[in-house]
């Protein structure tokens, strides 16, 4: 099977500045991989490079190969129909990622209708309205019906990233990018998105890029990691690998920082 | 923003909004019926002698007579059709110019938006009033149609800035980003997110916009640049009170209040309009 994502010497540079240097990955069909670092290192870069919204003052070179097509130096227009179907991502701060005057079933209406549009299939307001309500449901939202007829400012912080995700969902994509969906979360929460997640991907048979500075959550949530640093890849390789035998410094530290805080709760139970 | 905040703050704001936007709604709505009388029935005909010259007020007279002996009540009303006409077709003109260029600034590569971004400037730094002035003096010759374009094509500017920057804003968001990334073109993009979220701002940025017109109508037609008569203009109705001011004070308080009232009533409109455009600054249902 090819890879789905695939990244070949990406280096993303502004005013003659590498933030990102001969970055190589790779995700294929299905695959769950967390790409991790602490912030400023590249990871969001990525992550947007991947689907051709890296802003203006920032030059990609290299090659990025989304579902077969190249990305680099691709004209928005080209890349247009490739995202929805391709790719769909989920952001950190749920606020920003709901259009605040937007009603949420509306807004979730209407990435299912670009959608059924693509599938050619119909976009009337009742099966656009039966899609979006079990969307809602398939991300566990509590009382979809009054959700839909919701401002985003009405909902709670964690039942926006749900709605985020149903978004995301309503693309149908291959691809789901999640960029540090649960940082602006509370613990409790967290864990409920990380779950919820890991059920659709499984389910949906999504591959997921996974982003996130938190050790223990990347862990749990995928099969590989690619931990970054200063815009390279330090370390590579199975979740299980890569946390019980650490060989860069770097990668070190973080295993011993989450540890040493394991330890501390550990201590205070 | 936690939501024992937006409760808290939401019952009295509610009540201060919903006051200036009632107060501001009469006037203009008085305004607005007046103009819209005057198209069918003046208490005197406008252009007859209907009186003897500069009389104060009296019940037959309103607000007495001009220094002709017109009725000035009547020319009054008249004034605040054209006031109206002239505003909302400034308005409108210049909203459709200033958004339109606004969006494309927002949109355009660097280069062409710096070179936007400092033309509107340069527009900015001029008055409105004298721009307003440079138009009319280009065209064959002052009209009603001559005014309205003028007054439109120099708030355009500024609305056009506003547009520019409140775009940028809004395209900052992680949402224009999930739009762009699940596939909306660009028009949808601006149709669904952008107008929606820069509509409030610009709204109340166009209501005083509509204020400054009717100020810019009266200037123009003060200096001879608005409409010609027999159109009476609250500006022309000023202008020619001038020389009696101090023997008739009535011919320049009655169009001045009118002007003012006017004026006051659209700011106050302006500042209830936002509240009622932005759902997040609603009450809870």
């Amino acid at each position: 099977m090819t890879d789905l994502l695939k990244i070949d010497g990406l280096t993303i540079q502004t005013g003659g500045k590498s933030l990102v240097a001969d970055l190589s990955l790779s995700i294929a069909g299905g695959e769950r991989l967390g790409l991790i670092g602490e912030s400023g290192s590249g990871k969001s870069l990525t992550a947007l490079a991947a689907i051709g919204l890296l802003p203006d003052a920032l030059k990609a070179s290299g090659s990025v190969l989304l579902d077969g097509k190249q990305v680099v130096g691709a004209r928005d227009r080209d890349l247009v129909p490739l995202r929805g179907t391709t790719a769909a991502t989920v952001f950190q701060e749920p606020l920003t990622a709901l259009d605040p005057l937007v009603k949420i079933g509306r807004q979730v209406g209407e990435a299912v209708k670009r959608r059924a549009k693509r599938d050619g299939r119909a976009t009337d307001k009742a099966s656009i309205a039966k899609e979006v309500l079990a969307l809602l449901d398939q991300v566990a939202l509590p009382d979809p019906q009054r959700i839909i007829d919701a401002w985003p400012h009405e909902i709670s912080g964690g039942q926006r990233q749900r709605a985020a995700i149903a978004m995301a969902l309503a693309c149908k994509p291959k691809l789901l990018i999640a960029d540090e969906p649960t940082t602006a979360l509370d613990v409790t929460t967290q864990a409920e998105i990380l779950a919820l997640l890991a059920r659709l991907v499984r389910e949906r048979d999504m591959a997921l890029l996974f982003i996130s500075h938190d050790l223990p959550v990347v862990a749990g949530a995928v099969d590989r990691v690619v931990v970054m640093q200063h815009g390279r890849i330090v370390e590579s390789g199975p979740v299980s690998d890569v946390f019980r035998q650490p060989h860069h410094p770097y990668t070190q530290s973080l295993v011993a920082a989450a540890r040493a805080f394991d330890d501390a709760l550990e201590i205070a139970g | 923003m936690s939501d024992t905040a937006t409760i808290t703050a939401s019952p009295q704001g509610k009540k201060r909004r919903s006051w200036t936007f009632t107060i501001g709604a009469a006037i203009v709505g008085l305004h607005l019926l007046i103009g819209l009388m005057t198209l069918i029935w003046t208490p005197f005909d406008p252009a007859a002698m209907s009186g003897g010259r500069l009389e104060g007020a009296s019940l037959t007279h309103l607000a007495g007579t001009d220094r002709l002996g017109r009725d000035l009540f009547s020319l009054i009303m008249i004034g605040s059709r054209i006031a109206l006409t002239v505003g909302c077709g400034a308005i409108v003109i210049g909203g459709l110019i200033g958004i339109t260029i606004g969006l494309l600034a927002a949109f355009a590569s660097r280069t062409l938006d710096d070179i936007l971004a400092a033309g509107l400037d340069i527009l900015i730094a001029f008055p409105t009033l004298l721009l307003a002035m440079l138009i009319v003096a280009a065209s064959d010759g002052a009209s009603l149609e001559t005014a309205i374009v003028a007054i439109g094509v120099a708030n355009s500017a500024i609305v056009a800035r506003l547009t520019r920057i409140l775009t940028k804003r809004v395209l900052s968001m992680d949402y224009i980003t999930a739009a762009r990334i699940s596939g909306t073109s660009w028009i949808g993009v601006v149709w669904i997110h952008i107008l929606p979220n820069i509509w409030p701002t610009l709204l109340v940025n166009l209501a005083l916009q509509f204020g400054l017109a009717v100020i810019a109508e009266a200037s123009l037609s003060y200096l001879g640049l608005g409409a010609p008569p027999p159109n009476a203009s609250w500006g022309r109705l000023l202008q020619e009170a001038q020389a009696t001011v101090y023997s008739a004070p009535l011919g320049a308080i009655a169009p001045g209040i009118a002007l003012v009232s006017l004026v006051i009533g659209i700011n106050l409109l302006a500042d209830g309009l936002r509240d009622l455009a932005d759902p997040t600054r609603r009450s809870r249902r």
